[in-house]
C-alpha cells in the first residue's frame, strides 16, 4: 500500500500488527522444530507467509464477531487471543491443551473468544458459519461471522450451497478466502475454471473484492470496511486475500511443485520484514523496540513449548468424556 | 388422550415445543409455505411466522450444517430432510461435523438440534427413495437416534429430542404417517430417548423391532396368539443409545429371539442386536437368534416384487413358527 502508514492508523496499532505477525511466525517455526523432534505428531499445517491475513482481518472485526477457520488455524486462534501455550499443549496432545488434547492442530476452539473452530474437512466450515450467522441474526446479537477458507475449498459443494443460502436469507457472513494459490499441490488455475476467485460470487449476488494479503494494513482496511458493511446491511460479503504459504501444505509436503523463483518472489513480499521496514522508515519504531518485540515473541513461544512439554497427558478416562452432554 | 395420526402427533410435538421455547425453530425444503412434503409441518408457518419456520434451498449438506451452526450459536433447530435418502448428501455434516464438534473441541460446545428424516420402503418409490439407512447412523457415536413406531411415541420422543442438548437423528416411517393411536394431550408428555418399550408381554419368543417393524411384530404376535404362541414384542424406540437391557431381559425370560430389521441384512443393526443377545443370553437360548431383514438388493419398483424385499407380517409369523419347530 502506497503512502504513509501513519496517516492510516495509530502507531501502536501498527506495532501491534507487527508483534502479532511475528508471534505467529515464531510459533509456526517452533511447531516445525517440535514436529521434527517428534513432540508434535499427526497433521501439521503451518501458516508462515499468510500472517497479514489473520492479523489484518481479526483487527478489522469486533471481538464479539465469530471467527471460523479451516485446518491451518493456529494463527487465527492466537491472534484472536488464545494463549499460545494452550495451542502448543494441544499440538503436543496434552491434557492442558485448548481442547484437552482431543482436537489437535486442526481443531482449535475457544468459544469465550468467539473463535468457533478449525474444521478439517475442506469446506466443512461454510454451512456452520452460515448457521452461526443465522443464530446471531435470530437472537439480534449484532454479530458478524467471519469465515476463513482456502482457495481449494471453493470447489466444494458447501461453498456454493452456503453462499447461495447466506444471500438468500441475507445473513451477516463475511467470507474471507485466503488464496495461497495451491490446494495441496494443485495450482488454482488447474482447479478453478475462473481463477480470479473473487469473481465467482457473482452467481450468488454477493459483492466481493480482492486485497493484497501480504499487506496487513490493506487487509485490515478492507476487512473493517467489509465487516461494517455486513453488520449494517445484514448481508454477506466476500474478500479474496491474495497470499502465499512459505512452507508446504503440511509437514509431509516438501512443496516441489513450486519453482524456487516463484518462492523467492513471494518471500521478497514477506509481510513481516516489509512492515518492519516501513515502521522504521517512518520512524514509528526504533530498531531497539523491534528487537524487544522479537525477544518477547521468542520468549512467549519458548514458554509455550516448555508448558506443553511439562504438561500431563490426558487420563485414559478422557476417551469416554465429551461425546454427549 | 386424543386419537390422532402419527403425522399429527409429530406436528403436535413441534407446535408444543415451539410454543414452549422461542429458541426452537424449524426449517427444511418445502416445510413452510408448502407445509412439508408429507404435510408434517402443517400450520407451523401460520402460527410461528417466517422467522421461525423457513423454507430453504435444496442443499441437504448445508441444511445439516446450518442447523449445526445455529445450534452452536444458541438456537434449537429442528431441520427436516425431505427423506432419509437425501441424508446421504449430508453425511459429511452429519458424521464429520455434527457428531464430532463436542468431542474434538474438548467439550466446549454442544449441538442441541434435531434432524427429522422420513424414510423406509414399501411405497413403490424405487431404488433411490425406499431406503432404510438406520444402520448407517447407528455406526457413528456422537448423536442420538430415535425411531418411533406409534403416534404417542412420535410425540413424546420428538419432544424429548428437541429438549435434548445432543444432536438427534429423528427417523419417521413414511408408511406410518396415517396410522392412528391414542396420544396424550399433556404438553409435558415425554418419552425418554434410549428406553425401549414392551408393546406386548409374552413367554415363548421375543420379537425385537423398531419403527414400522415394531408394528409388524405386534401384528405377527397377535396372529400367533391365535395359534397359542405367546410372543413378547419389544419396540426399541431409540436406536442410539440402544436399550440392550430391555431386550436382553426379555430373551432371558423367553429363550428365543426374532430380530426384525427393515434395512439390508449385511452389516444391518439386527446383527448387532443378535450379538448383544448372544453375549448376554448364550446359555439361556433355546434356539439361535433369527434375523428377518430387508433383502440385500436395491429396491425394485413393481409392487409384486417390492414386497419380497421387505419384512412382512406373514414372514415374521412363519419365522416364529420355524424357530419354535426347529429341534434344538
Amino acid at each position: 500500500m502506497a503512502g504513509s502508514l501513519r496517516e492510516l492508523l495509530p502507531d501502536e496499532e501498527l506495532v501491534k500488527f507487527y508483534q502479532q505477525m511475528l508471534l505467529c511466525r515464531d510459533f509456526e517455526e517452533s511447531c516445525a522444530e517440535q514436529y521434527a523432534k517428534g513432540h508434535i505428531t499427526g497433521f501439521l499445517h503451518l501458516y508462515s507467509g499468510q500472517e497479514a491475513v489473520a492479523v489484518g482481518c481479526t483487527a478489522g472485526l469486533q471481538s464479539s464477531d465469530y471467527i471460523l477457520s479451516a485446518y491451518r488455524d493456529h494463527a487465527h486462534a492466537i491472534v484472536r487471543g488464545v494463549e499460545p501455550k494452550k495451542v502448543m499443549a494441544e499440538l503436543f496432545g496434552k491434557a492442558t491443551g485448548l481442547c484437552k488434547g482431543k482436537g489437535g492442530s486442526m481443531h482449535l476452539f475457544a468459544p469465550e473468544l468467539n473463535f468457533m473452530g478449525g474444521y478439517a474437512i475442506v469446506g466443512g466450515q461454510f454451512p456452520i458459519a452460515t448457521g452461526l450467522a443465522w443464530a446471531s441474526q435470530l437472537r439480534e446479537e449484532d454479530r458478524v461471522t467471519a469465515c476463513f477458507f482456502g482457495d481449494g475449498s471453493m470447489n466444494q459443494g458447501t461453498f456454493h450451497e452456503s453462499l447461495n443460502w447466506a444471500r438468500l436469507w441475507d445473513l451477516p457472513v463475511l467470507f474471507i478466502c485466503e488464496n495461497n494459490f495451491y490446494g495441496i499441490g494443485t495450482e488454482v488455475h488447474r482447479a478453478s475454471a475462473q481463477a480470479a476467485l473473487h469473481r465467482r460470487t457473482c452467481g450468488y449476488d454477493i459483492p466481493s473484492e480482492k486485497v493484497d494479503g501480504m499487506d496487513v494494513v490493506a487487509v485490515y482496511q478492507a476487512t473493517k470496511r467489509a465487516a461494517e458493511w455486513v453488520r449494517e446491511r445484514q448481508r454477506p460479503y466476500f474478500i479474496e486475500a491474495v497470499t502465499y504459504r512459505f512452507r508446504g501444505h503440511s509437514m509431509a509436503d516438501p512443496a516441489k511443485y513450486r519453482s524456487s523463483s516463484e518462492q523467492e518472489i513471494w518471500k521478497s513480499r514477506d509481510p513481516i520484514p516489509n512492515l518492519s521496514r516501513r515502521l522504521l522508515e517512518e520512524g514509528i519504531v526504533t530498531q531497539t523496540r523491534l528487537d524487544e518485540i522479537a525477544q518477547r515473541c521468542g520468549a512467549i513461544v519458548e514458554d509455550a513449548v516448555k508448558f506443553a512439554m511439562e504438561s500431563p497427558w490426558p487420563e485414559d478416562s478422557a476417551v469416554w468424556e465429551d461425546i454427549y452432554v | 388422550m386424543s386419537e390422532m395420526t402419527y403425522r399429527d402427533a409429530i406436528n403436535m410435538a413441534l407446535k408444543e415445543e415451539m410454543r414452549r421455547d422461542p429458541n426452537v425453530v424449524t426449517f427444511g425444503e418445502d416445510v413452510a409455505l408448502y407445509e412439508g412434503a408429507f404435510k408434517v409441518t402443517r400450520g407451523l408457518l401460520a402460527e410461528f411466522g417466517e422467522l421461525r419456520v423457513r423454507d430453504c434451498p435444496i442443499s441437504e449438506n448445508t441444511i445439516v450444517g446450518v442447523a449445526l451452526g445455529a445450534a452452536m450459536g444458541g438456537v434449537r433447530p429442528v431441520a427436516e430432510l425431505m427423506t432419509v435418502n437425501f441424508a446421504l448428501l449430508a453425511m459429511d455434516q452429519i458424521v464429520n461435523h455434527m457428531a464430532k464438534v463436542r468431542y474434538m473441541f474438548g467439550g466446549q460446545t454442544r449441538a442441541p438440534m434435531v434432524i427429522r428424516m422420513p424414510g423406509g420402503g414399501g411405497s413403490q418409490l424405487g431404488a433411490q427413495h425406499s431406503q432404510s439407512l438406520e444402520s448407517y447412523f447407528m455406526h457413528c457415536p456422537g448423536m442420538l437416534i430415535a425411531y418411533p413406531a406409534t403416534p404417542a411415541d412420535a410425540k413424546g420422543l420428538l419432544k424429548s429430542a428437541i429438549r435434548d442438548d445432543n444432536p438427534v437423528i429423528f427417523l419417521e416411517h413414511e408408511l406410518l404417517y396415517n396410522s392412528k393411536g391414542e396420544v396424550p394431550d399433556d404438553p409435558e408428555f415425554l418419552v425418554p430417548i434410549g428406553k425401549a418399550a414392551v408393546m406386548k408381554e409374552g413367554t415363548a419368543v421375543t420379537l425385537v423391532g423398531y419403527g414400522r417393524m415394531a408394528i409388524l411384530c405386534l401384528q405377527a404376535a397377535q396372529l400367533l396368539e391365535k395359534e397359542g404362541v405367546s410372543c413378547e414384542v419389544i419396540d426399541l424406540r431409540s436406536l442410539y443409545p440402544l436399550d440392550t437391557e430391555t431386550f436382553v431381559q426379555s430373551v432371558l425370560k423367553t429363550g428365543r429371539a426374532v430380530v426384525v430389521e427393515e434395512c439390508w441384512k449385511s452389516a444391518g443393526l439386527g446383527g448387532d442386536i443378535a450379538s448383544r443377545i448372544y453375549e448376554r443370553c448364550f446359555d439361556r437360548l433355546l434356539a439361535p437368534v433369527k434375523r428377518i431383514s430387508g433383502l440385500d438388493v436395491p429396491m425394485p419398483y413393481s409392487r409384486k416384487i417390492e414386497k419380497l424385499c421387505l419384512p412382512q407380517t406373514e414372514g415374521i409369523v412363519q419365522g416364529v413358527r420355524d424357530l419354535l419347530n426347529e429341534p434344538y
